[in-house]
């Protein structure tokens, strides 16, 4: 015996389910009611292992802030909100916030910064939300192929401009070709993402340098922070090694190159991926930093200058070290271009308020930055894949001098344009 | 030849382990409390050294002449002000403190520091060895850390079982509240015995700071040996963790011997072993 007109547990439950999804309702229509004001979520690791590349983000977000006011989209000034989050150096947190800044501040655009554990987490959470979203300093298969994208589709919402493996192995082999020493070389590859692409048997190194002709003396994957490179160095001293390369973390290069010190091994030529970028790491080696040689994304010496600001590769690095009195690292660049793709894409967008007005702009980029061109028209080589940039990449020196580091260019054939600083030294 | 060297250079390997692992192994053996913090407490001792280093141009091992007594200063205060009101029959609230107190450290480190990788300069004595055998060079930077452990190890020892320090130590270890009947004040111990195990920290993270680059993140990763090394020697036992240490150098040197992707597996393996053979340790100290 039911009364009638007392509610059934069906009518209960849908109107349940109405009241839960309103609020959903009412934020989608807030989202895109917005169009005068264009808010751009920046994921960046401001702090945590990682916090290096973002070192400069305070000095480069000031700059940027300035030069977007009064900007213009379809002849009325749009005022950009820039909202930084720290990703932590973890990639399950930089998941976190870029999911935050699109569901809470609603963001129009996302942007993220510095290695795969940043740009995958955030670009795979636009792609899910389909919020458009540029990415940079990371190398690109590990950005793309980490995502499990598919060469022939690519991604919807997600692009990223950096170089790639292919430019690193090129560069590296040019400046061993050009040092005149034994074709043997040593390679020290990590158990991690990095490592494993370097080391990989067949789209890695190996290959290429058996290709041209170099024995490479490879022992293994090694755990990260190990504290014991002996097994390597006597590996690397019986196969008589006078080149030493591989990608890896600075406490493990540095245990390494002590360690070989102490074991009495003495290569010509180390040319390492990652842990040889930043100058503090170079300065805290001391005099066994000198000549060491890595492969340079950006420096002031490059001949290009910011479609935003105007200023040259040697203006920014030199306003960032008089701001900061701390020497340029090569991530500024990469960060300082990464708004200069933001400013051309709020330029030229049909509506700031369509995320498939912004991706059409995005797609249709054409714009010449501050560390090369960026395009992701496709068709040639530098589009490997449609979401794709590949950058400029060339060789370079450590040369210290009284205890201050300086990167020297000393191969440029992969990119005739990037003047050379000097010649290549060997070690020793 | 060529395991002959790994298994030297393992040795040495373990001296540092050792090194590591002597203050937390004499902290659990006098009051239980597992520090997990060690490792970063290594770390800013290691930044700590830096500063001296840039302030005064002394050499790295000249200027724990001013580190160690600081640091134990500071590990005495640390007992006395935070530690030892956690102290109690519940092993968990110094656990969690010395938690919160590694969160706390790796954070503030990295405002003071920033992540800049650092590393202590001692210029030639870092790069220039000697040749053993035939195919085995030894660094003298190793070697000295290795004499190192053993000289902070023999000494911490004496203290223990030579002096009326260690007397005091023992007592406390034994039975806290008898001890305290026998006019011991057991707060001061602990904070004494803290103060020794940041005197070895501040030994640990100047050859830390000479031996490889160090950043504020860097301190737990590499204090995991070091725990190892600890339990493999019995709890406790002060010269069973540097046994402890070596065999853990040396199972890691022959596992990477043959592939360098089970060096550390061959150590975990090693660590087990003894655990199945031995769950108290080869060493463990006749008192419960």
């Amino acid at each position: 015996m039911r009364k009638p007109n007392q509610p059934n547990r069906r009518t209960v439950l849908a109107g349940a389910s109405a009241m839960i999804a309103t609020p959903a309702l009412l934020h989608v229509t807030r989202a895109s009611a917005q169009s005068a004001k264009f808010k751009v979520g920046f994921v960046t690791p401001s702090t945590g292992p990682l916090a290096g590349f973002a070192e400069a983000d305070q000095f480069i977000l000031d700059g940027v802030r300035a030069a977007f006011s009064g900007m213009q989209n379809n002849g009325k000034v749009v005022e950009v909100e820039i909202i930084v989050k720290d990703s932590q150096s973890s990639s399950n947190r930089a998941a976190e916030v870029a999911s935050e800044l699109i569901e809470q501040d609603g963001v129009n655009m996302l942007v993220a910064s510095a290695t795969p554990d940043t740009t995958n987490p955030v670009a795979d959470q636009a792609e899910l939300n389909e919020i458009p979203c540029v990415t940079t300093n990371a190398p690109w298969q590990p950005y793309f192929f980490g995502r499990n994208g598919n060469p022939a589709e690519g991604f919807d919402w997600t692009y990223h401009f950096f170089w790639g493996l292919e430019d690193v192995i090129g560069n590296f082999l040019n400046m061993w070709n050009s040092s005149g020493v034994a074709k043997k070389v040593g390679g020290l590859f990590p158990n991690d993402a990095d490592g494993n692409a370097w080391g990989d048997a067949k789209l890695g190194l190996p290959p290429a340098l058996a290709g041209a002709g170099f024995d490479l003396t490879d022992s293994g994957r090694f755990q990260m922070l190990n504290n014991d490179f002996s097994a390597q160095i006597s590996a690397f001293k019986e196969a008589q090694c006078e080149i030493v390369t591989g990608v890896m973390i600075p406490p493990d290069f540095a245990t390494f190159w002590s360690q070989a010190a102490q074991q009495g091994f003495n290569p010509k030529v180390v040319t390492i991926g990652k842990a040889l970028l930043f100058p503090s790491v170079i300065g805290s080696l001391g005099n066994r930093g000198d000549s060491l040689t890595t492969e340079v994304w950006w420096s002031p010496n490059h001949p290009f200058s910011s479609s935003l600001t105007g200023q040259s590769s040697k203006d920014i690095a030199s306003a960032y070290e008089t701001a900061t009195s701390k020497p340029w690292t090569q991530p500024i660049g990469f960060n300082h271009a990464l708004f200069e793709v933001v400013a051309d894409v709020v330029k030229r967008s049909a509506d700031l308020g369509d995320p498939a007005a912004i991706i059409d702009a995005i797609a249709k980029t054409d714009m010449k930055t501050i560390v090369g061109p960026v395009d992701w028209k496709g068709g040639n080589p530098t589009n490997p894949v449609k979401n794709v940039k590949r950058t400029p990449l060339v060789g370079g020196q450590w040369n210290v001098k009284d205890g201050k580091p300086d990167l020297v260019i000393v191969n440029n054939d992969t990119y005739p344009d990037i003047p050379k600083g000097g010649d290549l030294k060997l070690l020793g | 030849m060529e395991w002959v060297n790994a298994i030297i250079q393992g040795i040495l390997i373990g001296g540092l382990y050792a090194l590591f692992a002597a203050g937390l192994s004499l902290i659990f053996g006098v009051m239980r409390l597992v520090n997990i913090a060690h490792g970063d407490f290594i770390v800013a001792a290691a930044y700590l050294a830096y500063v001296v280093v840039a302030a005064t141009g002394l050499h790295p091992l000249v200027s724990l002449v001013i580190i160690v007594p600081l640091s134990a200063v500071a590990g005495y205060a640390l007992q006395a002000g935070i530690l030892n009101r956690t102290i109690g029959d519940d092993l968990l609230p110094p656990l969690l403190v010395t938690f919160g107190l590694s969160v706390i450290l790796q954070n503030g480190m990295l405002e003071l520091f920033t992540a800049d990788s650092r590393k202590l300069d001692a210029g030639l004595l870092d790069i220039q060895n000697f040749n053993l055998l035939p195919g085995v060079n030894i660094g003298y930077m190793p070697l000295l850390m290795f004499v190192a452990a053993i000289i902070v190890i023999a000494g911490l020892q004496y203290i223990f079982y030579r002096t009326s320090l260690g007397r005091a130590f023992r007592a406390v270890s034994d039975d806290g509240e008898i001890a305290q009947i026998m006019g011991l004040d057991n707060r001061k111990i602990f904070a004494a015995a803290m103060a020794l195990s940041f005197g070895v920290i501040a030994i640990a993270g100047v050859f830390l700071a000479v031996r490889a680059n160090f950043d504020p993140f860097v301190g737990p990763s590499r204090l995991i040996f070091g725990f190892e090394a600890v339990i493999i020697g019995g709890l406790g036992n002060l010269w069973g963790t540097l046994v402890g240490g070596i065999i853990l150098g040396v199972a890691q040197a022959i596992g990477a011997q043959i592939d360098p992707g089970w060096q550390l597996l061959a150590g975990h393996i090693a660590f087990l072993l003894v655990l199945a053979i031995k769950p108290r340790g080869l060493f463990p100290r006749i008192d419960g």
